[in-house]
């Protein structure tokens, strides 16, 4: 069925959308089959952003905890620090050629809505950012970012303010400015195309892992692994590797307090069947279907869906998810510092975390590839906090 | 046959229109809602939109969307919104609908609820993310119930809405202007010629909502239309009233006035 993956994504959205909706599909379609779009794309990678990002072997980490070689792929050296850019320059350039003036998003951890702010900065182009007014008193640091680059920066304080609400008054707006507005959704969630949309935005991930993989070790990696909050990074490094089922796949949500309490954003571990932001995916929801607080120390992590295609993963096999709790994810967050010189994201510190996990129950000949989606500075004030520090 | 055919039909022959109200279920509180219908009723109210308090509803703006977290927090479930609708029903007749996001009926289960639906004595339902193209997953169920699923167009729906209203039932639910539910001084949407592209393809009455806050734009709208829908403003009436008294009093007086308007 059309935008559907098994029976999970649809088009879950008012009728007030549905045209602009449609528009978005076929327009899509038609860019990722004109060479000109697509090398126009890859030169903003490029060259804006700095791609390749490399595949980076990680021998002092790998060495201490004795078993399979851990490589990372370093996300974190995007332009703007993490993955999101790659998507938010498909869907700009995207929103330019279907001559739409306003760029409007959601952002949880601060991170889209930088990238996005720093995108429409480059192409001149009107910029707002809807964010829950808890993240923005969490990521301080990217709210004043995004300021900077020009982007009116719009708090959320319904519901939990946090990114559900986020997505909830991004999507407010853009029905009342759907004429003019191009919404840029920061993750592989949403009504069709969205999901679809950003996958192959973000596949340039596993594209390029596939080929580093290859040339340093001569085959592909036995496990890759990615934090999942509504799953761009994962979706983007998983795939290019779907075919290969010698790889296996895993997707790392936040676990928060514990799974054994209400204080976690573990969707697809402890969630069930609905209906959110306009698909068909897991949620955690009550029997009524009322949408839970979720909770994660990291901002980027900590919502309720995930994207529908990750929910097939699940369902037929192909990938398998599990959870990190906040201490698990600080604990690998200044790990990686220590060791390897490179501070996390701590969304990323999730994926990491599970890494380390697996790779002590590995042998040496097995490969671990994980997906450095971010880097860490926008978390300082955060860890610090936890560790009892107070900054200046 | 459905109580809301009965009422268009009735509305017809006394060539008037009809007055749509909306209040959330459990705002302030589930006692004040059976009130708050019966009272409508007595004051003009030709049929009723009972709202589904839900977490996350997009399609509705900040008057709405506080109503619902205020029901919410006074603990209202979906089993104790049918126990309401089964109060009214003991001593009224008025079509009674449900404005209910999809997630509600999905996760209580289709089946079930369809089925405890005309039990309680519901008549249709209003699902604001549930478009043409997903509607397949319940037609059945919604119809084997007597339960009608209303059509909702929007001014963007341009070609569309041939397809939308194709088997429509009741009545179709007009979105007056791009955007989300709530009071506006006046709406940028060419009415007529929106209206007209929807009788040009609907055998069944147009009733158009959101924006209407007063009396007089409850009469302009009524020009164009068989009925229209107003929540946001009565919301409003119901936030700001000290008690259950001046609620109910204070709701009954507006819709008297708007009803006397679109006569």
């Amino acid at each position: 069925m059309k935008g559907r993956f098994g029976q999970f994504g649809g088009q879950y959205i008012p009728e007030t959308v549905m045209n602009a909706v449609m528009e978005l599909e076929v327009e899509f379609d038609k860019a990722m089959k004109d060479e000109s779009f697509l090398e126009e794309y890859h030169y903003y990678l490029k060259e804006y952003s700095g791609r390749e990002t490399p595949l980076y072997y990680a021998r002092a980490l790998s060495e201490k905890y004795g078993g399979a070689k851990i490589y990372l792929k370093r996300e974190d050296l995007n332009h703007t620090g993490a993955h999101k850019i790659n998507n938010v320059l498909g869907q700009v350039l995207l929103a330019r050629r279907m001559g739409k003036k306003r760029i409007i998003a959601e952002t949880g951890a601060g991170q889209h809505g930088v990238a996005t702010a720093t995108v429409a900065a480059m192409f001149q182009m009107e910029c707002e950012i809807f964010m829950g007014e808890e993240d923005i008193r969490r990521q301080s640091l990217n709210v004043f970012k995004m300021k900077i680059l020009g982007a009116k920066v719009t708090a959320i304080t319904s519901g939990t303010g946090t990114l559900k609400d986020a997505v909830s008054g991004a999507f407010r707006d853009w029905v009342a400015n759907i004429d003019n507005t191009f919404y840029v959704i920061g993750s592989v969630m949403g009504p069709h195309p969205y999901p679809t949309m950003v996958r192959d935005f973000q596949r340039v991930i596993g594209d390029e892992a596939r080929k580093q993989i290859q040339e340093k070790e001569g085959r592909l990696p036995d496990y890759i692994i990615a934090c999942v909050g509504g799953g761009s990074n994962a979706m983007g490094i998983f795939y290019p590797f779907i075919e290969d089922k010698e790889v296996k796949l895993v997707g790392v949500e936040a676990a928060g307090l514990g799974l054994d309490t209400d204080q976690h954003a573990a969707t697809i571990t402890k969630g069930s069947l609905g209906v959110i932001h306009g698909m068909k995916t897991y949620v955690l929801q009550d029997e009524d279907g009322q949408i839970m607080p979720v909770y994660s120390i990291s901002a980027g992590l900590d919502y309720p869906g995930i994207g529908p295609e990750h929910a097939y993963l699940k369902d037929c096999g192909r990938a398998e998810y599990t959870a990190i709790t906040d201490k698990e994810a600080l604990d690998a967050f200044k790990e990686l510092s220590l060791m390897e010189g490179i501070i996390p994201a701590i969304e990323s510190a999730h994926a990491v975390a599970y890494a380390l996990i697996l790779a002590t129950t590995l042998s040496k000949d097995k490969i671990i590839i994980v997906n450095l989606s971010g880097r860490g500075d926008k978390d300082i004030n955060t860890v610090a906090e936890e560790m009892g520090v107070k900054l200046a | 046959m459905n109580r809301i055919d009965v009422k268009f039909d009735e509305l017809k022959e006394k060539n008037e229109k009809a007055l749509i109200t909306f209040i959330t279920a459990g705002d302030p509180n589930r006692d004040t809602t059976v009130h708050l219908v019966l009272a409508m009723e007595k004051a003009g109210a030709d049929i009723v939109e009972i709202g589904i308090p839900y977490s996350d509803p997009v399609a509705d703006g900040i008057v709405i969307q506080e109503s619902s977290i205020r029901a919410l927090k006074n603990g209202i479930k979906i089993s104790n919104i049918m126990d309401i609708v089964k109060d009214i029903r003991k001593q009224s007749s008025i079509p009674l609908l449900y404005l209910v996001y999809y997630n509600c009926i999905f996760k209580f289960g289709i089946e079930r609820f369809m089925e405890e639906c005309n039990a309680a004595g519901i008549d249709g339902l209003i699902i604001p993310d549930l478009p043409l193209e997903e509607r397949g997953e319940i037609a059945e169920l919604a119809f084997r119930n007597n339960v009608y699923i209303v059509p909702m167009v929007a001014p963007t729906s341009e070609e569309r809405v041939k397809s939308i209203l194709h088997n429509g039932r009741g009545f179709v639910y007009c979105v007056s202007t791009n955007g989300v539910t709530g009071t506006r001084d006046k709406i940028a949407t060419d009415l007529e010629s929106y209206m007209n592209l929807v009788k040009r393809y609907s055998k069944i009455p147009r009733a158009i909502g959101f924006g209407v806050s007063s009396s007089v734009m409850a009469e302009e709208f009524s020009k164009y239309c068989e009925g229209v829908i107003v929540g946001s403003a009565i919301i409003k009436l119901i936030a700001a009233a000290k008690d259950k008294k001046e609620a109910v009093s204070k709701v009954s007086g507006f819709v008297r006035e708007l009803k006397r308007a679109m006569l």
